[in-house]
């Protein structure tokens, strides 16, 4: 391997990126609307739910159980209609997602001691919503019903139970349990997958196309060489990606960053190696652009986006696909990201996560030369 | 004209089915992201891995420690010895809670006291956090609940011979019930909402950005000017190279919705016809689309390019996973914009809420407006850059 015939090709692919600015526009205007998109538009948080109310009781006691709701920042009071059938049609038609129902004898059965019974009538089309809007609702019910019995009990013998067991909850990492804190961190893997691999993807399979690989062969240049020449000058565009999501994450967002500046520079230069090796073996598999494009999405952006831990767990999915997740680079990378802005952990806790990526990146570069020098004879 | 489109189509057909790879190409990949989609995509939190960490080693704490082992929500997979070894635990991302009972708690309790439960959450992933918390002191709840009767009997007596006089009689306390009725996805499964969605993502990345590249290829060999040679005129050339992909898109609409109903159980409760029509007024849209990006792009990595910045966010912004209402209101506005959007709200309809169109019709008709917008404005353009 010579360096100045890898220069020459890292040049030439750079001239050849340079030259088509409409690409080179579009290759940095991708994480760009991404970033727009997850900092701004996307959350998966619940709150304000939208909350249709009947009150069919129209006591004080009734009324101090919609003030729970009310006083929540989980619910949204939309309207108090007088009918059940009411809320079913708003339900229908995603009006509301949840309906109140409070019974006639609401305030009876309290001041006699007994147990009353409240309705809620969800929308569960969307199960993530709804079950953690019931989450908010038993909670809601569960410090009424103790508050409602220490007051009777506080009214009938004058002393206070003090609950046996109380829960302390505290919440590390992410306090404001925010949606945002942990997509933001995770979008680096998933854009630099994109414009790791899909961009390298078609680069070899052009020159296929175009018979200019022919010529290329032709030429004194070895397999490694062109193939790190290629990585070269796309790694350019994808450190300059980088360096942008890091910068706008941080200040524009306000995602806390714990870690070390140099632990993430490592990880995300050794994932980004790993991605763009990827595109281009796809690309020497495959010869053909459209082909290239379609396997990139199938090995690379797909995985990337739903088999890291990006956005959806990983301990939810079933066992195999648990299993498969781990040659999934992006899972590793995830974790690296994760660990580097939210929880500030070094080296000591992310090894094993180095390791893995730096072994597939050589894995990966290896099956590359071996597959262009095949096509060469 | 019929007879010269006819032709296109069956070039068409012949150069994309000639090669075997891409015969594969085009049936598998929609096939394997149905069945990773529809089983990685997935919110629902249960059986969470959590730490118990017992500092006080009493029959009280090991009595919690069961009630969280015996819940539906919890796995306890490791039991630490100190606060160290659980944060480490935490940091690694080896369990997403530590349940920590410190020293005394059994004594509190007995004391009347109220004796805490430390529970320290990731909240690294703020959705699971936030269901853990609910459920854990759900737990916690149900957990304290078992001493009450017996506080309030001993507060009871000690009052009694306090003040020596003597209340029998029994009393009962006032309580709250929660009924729920969920509608539309009675077990909450969230594979029923997402499987849907995932075949409006599949059909929309199929006929978009393969059209859009398909078109391209054309121009980057240089056969189109070959074409143009001919006497096919430009809007016979613009069918004929859209009508394949539209095949192939119903095709794919057909295998992936049988696919979604026999392998995950996905409930279609609304008309089959129904989801048909507007399959094909959506295509219109996506056809239409890829169309308009051909005609901007030079190059097939130009058109993959432009596909993907056009199909990123129509496609988060259609409510797949993140719902529209939590959405900014101006953004919100922005969906309205979005074609993806309406064939999202009527799959989800016809499958999980079996609605029909009396309910989805202002859906139908914003993609019907949308489709022919867009394949008007692309035969347009098309026309002019072929001249």
């Amino acid at each position: 391997m010579k360096a100045r015939r890898l220069a020459a090709v890292a040049r030439k692919e750079f001239l050849h990126i340079l030259r088509d600015p409409r690409s080179l526009l579009m290759a940095l205007g991708v994480p760009f609307v991404q970033l727009l998109l997850f900092g701004y538009a996307l959350t998966l948080d619940v709150d304000r739910i939208p909350t249709l109310i009947y009150d069919a009781d129209q006591t004080p006691q009734s009324r101090e159980l919609i003030a729970r709701f009310d006083g929540s920042r989980f619910f949204r009071i939309d309207g108090f209609v007088d009918d059940r059938d009411v809320i079913q049609e708003a339900l229908d038609r995603e009006g509301a997602l949840l309906g109140i129902v409070i019974p006639e004898d609401y305030s009876e059965q309290l001041l006699s001691g007994g147990t009353a019974d409240v309705q809620f009538l969800i929308n569960g089309s969307d199960s993530n919503t709804a079950s953690i809007s019931l989450g908010y609702i038993e909670s809601i019910m569960t410090t009424e019903t103790l508050r409602l019995r220490a007051a009777e009990q506080d009214r009938r013998t004058g002393l206070e139970v003090p609950p046996p067991v109380e829960p302390r909850l505290r919440v590390l990492y992410n306090s404001e349990l925010k949606s945002r804190n942990y997509i933001v961190p995770g979008l680096i893997a998933v854009i630099l997958m994109i414009i790791g691999s899909l961009l390298t993807s078609m680069t070899i399979a052009r020159e296929w196309e175009m018979g200019t690989m022919e010529q290329v062969l032709s030429t004194p240049l070895r397999p490694s060489e062109l193939a790190l020449g290629k990585m070269l000058a796309y790694s350019a565009i994808g450190v300059a990606d980088v360096v942008f999501i890091v910068i706008t994450a941080i200040f524009v967002f306000d995602i806390p960053f714990r870690g070390s500046v140099w632990l993430l520079a490592a990880g995300s230069g050794l994932f980004l190696i790993g991605a763009l090796f990827t595109g281009i073996l796809v690309s020497a598999i495959t010869r053909s652009q459209l082909l290239a494009y379609q396997a990139s999405m199938l090995v690379s952006f797909l995985p990337a986006f739903l088999l890291s831990g990006f956005v959806f767990a990983i301990e939810a999915m079933p066992r195999p696909i648990q299993i498969f997740t781990h040659i999934v680079p992006a899972r590793y990378f995830v974790v690296i990201l994760k660990g580097v802005f939210l929880k500030g952990v070094g080296l000591g806790v992310l090894f094993q996560e180095f390791l893995f990526l730096l072994l597939y990146a050589l894995l990966v570069f290896a099956v590359t030369v071996r597959k262009l020098r095949q096509k060469v004879a | 004209m019929w007879r010269r489109i006819r032709e296109i189509v069956i070039k068409e057909f012949r150069q994309t089915l000639r090669e075997p790879r891409m015969r594969i190409f085009l049936f598998v990949p929609p096939m394997v992201q149905l069945i990773v989609f529809g089983y990685a995509v997935n919110l629902d939190v249960e059986d969470s891995r959590i730490a118990f960490l017992d500092r006080d080693q009493t029959p009280a704490s090991r009595a919690l420690h069961e009630e969280f082992e015996g819940s539906t929500y919890f796995r306890i997979t490791a039991v630490p010895h100190g606060p160290g070894e659980a944060q480490e635990l935490l940091d690694r991302g080896e369990v997403v809670a530590i349940v920590g009972v410190l020293p005394g708690f059994q004594r509190d309790i007995e004391r009347g006291d109220t004796a805490s439960v430390q529970i320290l959450i990731d909240g690294s992933n703020s959705n699971i956090a936030g269901v853990v918390s609910s459920y854990a002191s759900r737990v916690v709840a149900n957990f304290s609940r078992r001493y009450l009767p017996g506080r309030e009997r001993a507060l009871r007596m000690r009052m009694i011979a306090a003040s020596g006089i003597d209340r029998p009689r029994a009393v009962s306390l006032p309580g709250l019930d929660a009924r729920y009725r969920v509608w539309f996805n009675e077990d909450l499964r969230s594979r029923n909402y997402f499987v849907p969605g995932i075949l409006v993502n599949i059909v929309t990345i199929v006929t978009l950005m393969l059209t859009a590249l398909a078109i391209v290829r054309e121009k980057e060999i240089g056969t189109m000017e070959q074409l143009l040679v001919t006497p096919i005129r430009p809007i016979e050339l613009m069918l004929g190279k859209t009508l394949p992909f539209a095949l192939v898109g119903l095709v794919q609409i057909t295998l992936v919705t049988a696919l979604s109903l026999i392998l995950f159980r996905i409930p279609l409760r609304g008309s089959v016809l129904l989801l048909g029509l507007c399959a094909v007024l959506y295509l219109m849209t996506t056809l239409g689309s890829g169309l308009f990006i051909s005609t901007v792009s030079d190059t097939q990595q130009q058109a993959m390019l432009g596909s993907f910045i056009f199909f990123t966010p129509a496609f988060m912004l259609s409510g797949f996973a993140f719902p529209i209402r939590n959405m900014p209101v101006a953004v919100q506005y922005l969906t309205y914009l979005n074609p993806v959007r309406y064939f999202m709200e009527v799959v989800r309809g016809l499958f999980l809420k079996g609605v029909g169109a009396e309910v989805l019709w202002p859906q139908m008709l914003a993609m019907a407006v949308f489709g022919t917008a867009i394949v008007t404005i692309s035969a347009l353009r098309f026309h002019k850059r072929l001249d």
